[in-house]
């Protein structure tokens, strides 16, 4: 198998002065990752977890302690130059443009940067402008821009040359619910297109929904646990919360199939039901509810990413 | 994909590429025409102010380190011509310390050209041109004022003290750039040396101690930028630990210095490797 991703006991140590005494930190620990080409995956953990110095290490940035990566089957330190030209990488937090020029300026500098012959640039660059919906702001200098509008810019940067695999670290922070809703379109859009491989890091529920379909939690440096959303909200128990507004003052909805009664709210006219995914679904819990009330509105609450992480994180303490 | 970004092409892509951010740097600094015009004044006045400094030591000396004031305008002028162009070109590698905590460096990691290479083209201090038109008129008044046996030997020495003592200026910088790596707060310890190395190159070293004769001389090789070729052009005594013949081995100290800067720029990037996060 050709992984576009692989390390074997990736580790990779901090040392830090804490006081007069120098200790030494683990930011990774003997992480082992696999991804496909093609794949989307969320890199998910708490702050401060190892995902970042995991990106460090994947892109040639930071030089492992012990174990090893290879990306795009390449080794990524010694390699770095060959490796700038097949990865595209958005920090959420830094930026990539050239703040006191226009946005299009920006775009033609990583064209020579990269080296991208001018109609092939030009046609990808037009085709990332209709895309992220660029052209309004395409003459503004980026200091002058919106945080979503940088955002979509970066993406667009890190794009340019076609890169076969991106690493997002925290696209979507600070967006609003639109700007978030256009830039995960289009990297669906990406992957389907040009089998784009997609590596995220998130806090957002959303991006791991819509986005990934295949979640890594890491935790402490470790991999607490490798697969896909559900398996994950499954493995730690997470429910699905249904909320109905009811026509009329109701009793508790204690006796509803698969479910648990959370709470009501003004004389029952509003319940909260939390049920698992894999008993039921919301469709039938919805149709039983009907059978004691009329339901004039309703709204289904996912499980949380922070606080499935926290479940995940919880149990690996109390296994250890 | 990838096979339209790689290829071939090696070294005339990255000419383009530094060619195109150098130019937009340009573009930039001259389209802020307020802006540029105020920090081009402010630059031609510290210049100025440095050269006023040494006219008026003259007022009350005919001569300092054997050096009178024709002499001294060449020392200056030699000096400060190469250290500003130095400046212009590679002045911003010691704003290292901003580039790492703003995150600038990690994104010059991400892109297909050497690290140095992309920070020294990263940008371009055009004001700085002020301060070197100072520098060339000091020299060029030095030159005509003093008494220059002109010779194709005269012309070749002044052309290899030119280049030698830019490549020398630049190399501190880079040094600097890469020990500050190690110290990240440690900007004030290497402008004692690029800064204080400047001021010490537009001296007479003759007037200096030992131990700054060993540093400034020879370890930062200061002397090698002005004062020796100019002591070999004009003719002079040398002094103690530096004798005349010197000025011809400009081109020696400026490998040197590269040299040292090099390692230092090593070291300081596989620090940021080791260490940074």
């Amino acid at each position: 198998m050709n992984w576009i991703i692989e390390t074997r006991g990736l580790t990779r140590e901090f040392r830090v002065r804490d006081g007069f005494q120098r200790r030494r930190i683990q930011a990774v620990t003997d992480l082992d990752l696999r991804v496909r080409p093609g794949e989307a995956v969320g890199y998910i953990g708490a702050n401060g977890a190892g995902k970042s110095t995991t990106i460090k290490m994947l892109t040639g940035i930071l030089v492992p302690t012990s174990g090893s990566a290879r990306t795009c089957g390449r080794e990524p330190v010694r390699e770095r130059r060959q490796l700038a030209r097949e990865i595209g990488v958005v920090f959420g937090q830094r930026s990539q443009l050239w703040w006191d020029l226009p946005v299009r300026d920006s775009f033609r500098l990583l064209a020579a940067i990269h080296g991208l012959a001018a109609d092939r640039a030009k046609s990808r660059r037009d085709q990332l402008i209709e895309r992220l919906e660029i052209g309004e702001f395409l003459t503004t200098p980026v200091r002058q821009l919106s945080l979503g509008q940088r955002m979509r810019a970066e993406v667009a940067a890190a794009m340019l040359h076609s890169p076969r695999l991106v690493i997002l670290d925290e696209p979507t922070i600070g967006l609003d619910v639109l700007s978030k809703q256009r830039l995960r379109e289009f990297l669906i859009a990406e992957r389907r297109e040009q089998g784009t491989t997609l590596m995220l890091t998130t806090h957002d529920t959303g991006d791991v929904e819509r986005l990934c379909d295949r979640i890594l939690v890491v935790d402490r440096g470790r991999l607490a646990y490798d697969g896909t959303l559900a398996g994950l909200s499954r493995t730690v128990g997470a429910q699905r919360v249904l909320v109905v507004d009811l026509d009329r003052p109701t009793p508790d909805l204690v006796g509803i199939p698969d479910t648990r009664h959370l709470g009501s709210e003004g004389d029952g006219l509003r319940q909260e039901l939390a049920f698992d995914s894999e008993a039921t679904t919301a469709a039938q819990v919805l149709a039983a509810v009907t059978a004691h009330a009329e339901v004039i509105d309703l709204a289904v609450r996912e499980p949380d990413i922070e606080d499935v992480v926290r479940r995940i994180y919880a149990a690996s303490r109390t296994d250890s | 994909m990838a096979e339209a970004t790689t290829g071939s092409r090696g070294w005339r892509t990255d000419l383009a590429a530094y060619r195109a951010v150098l130019g937009s740097r340009i573009e930039a600094q001259r389209s802020y025409r307020v802006s540029f015009a105020v920090d081009l004044a402010s630059s031609l006045l510290v210049g100025v102010v440095e050269l006023a400094e040494v006219l008026v030591l003259y007022r009350t000396v005919d001569r300092i380190g054997g050096l009178d004031l024709a002499q001294i305008l060449l020392v200056f002028g030699l000096a400060d011509f190469c250290f500003s162009l130095a400046d212009l070109s590679f002045g911003h590698c010691d704003r290292m310390p901003t580039y790492v905590r703003a995150g600038t460096l990690d994104v010059l990691y991400l892109r297909p050209q050497p690290l140095l290479l992309q920070l020294v083209t990263s940008d371009i201090s055009l004001r700085r041109l002020a301060r070197a038109a100072v520098g060339l008129i000091a020299l060029v008044a030095g030159l005509a004022l003093s008494d220059v046996p002109w010779s194709i030997g005269a012309v070749l020495l002044i052309g290899i003290a030119l280049v030698s003592g830019y490549v020398t200026f630049a190399a501190s910088f880079v040094s600097a750039a890469g020990l500050q790596f190690f110290v990240i707060n440690g900007a004030e310890m290497t402008n004692a040396y690029v800064y204080g190395g400047r001021y010490a190159a537009s001296q007479p070293a003759s007037v200096w101690g030992r131990p700054l004769k060993v540093i400034f001389g020879f370890f930062f090789p200061m002397a090698f930028t002005a004062y020796l070729p100019v002591v070999t052009l004009l003719d002079l005594p040398g002094s103690d630990f530096l004798p005349q013949w010197l000025g011809w081995c400009a081109p020696v100290a400026a490998l040197w210095s590269v040299l040292f800067a090099a390692l230092c720029w090593r070291a300081g990037v596989r620090h940021y490797q080791g260490g940074g996060g």
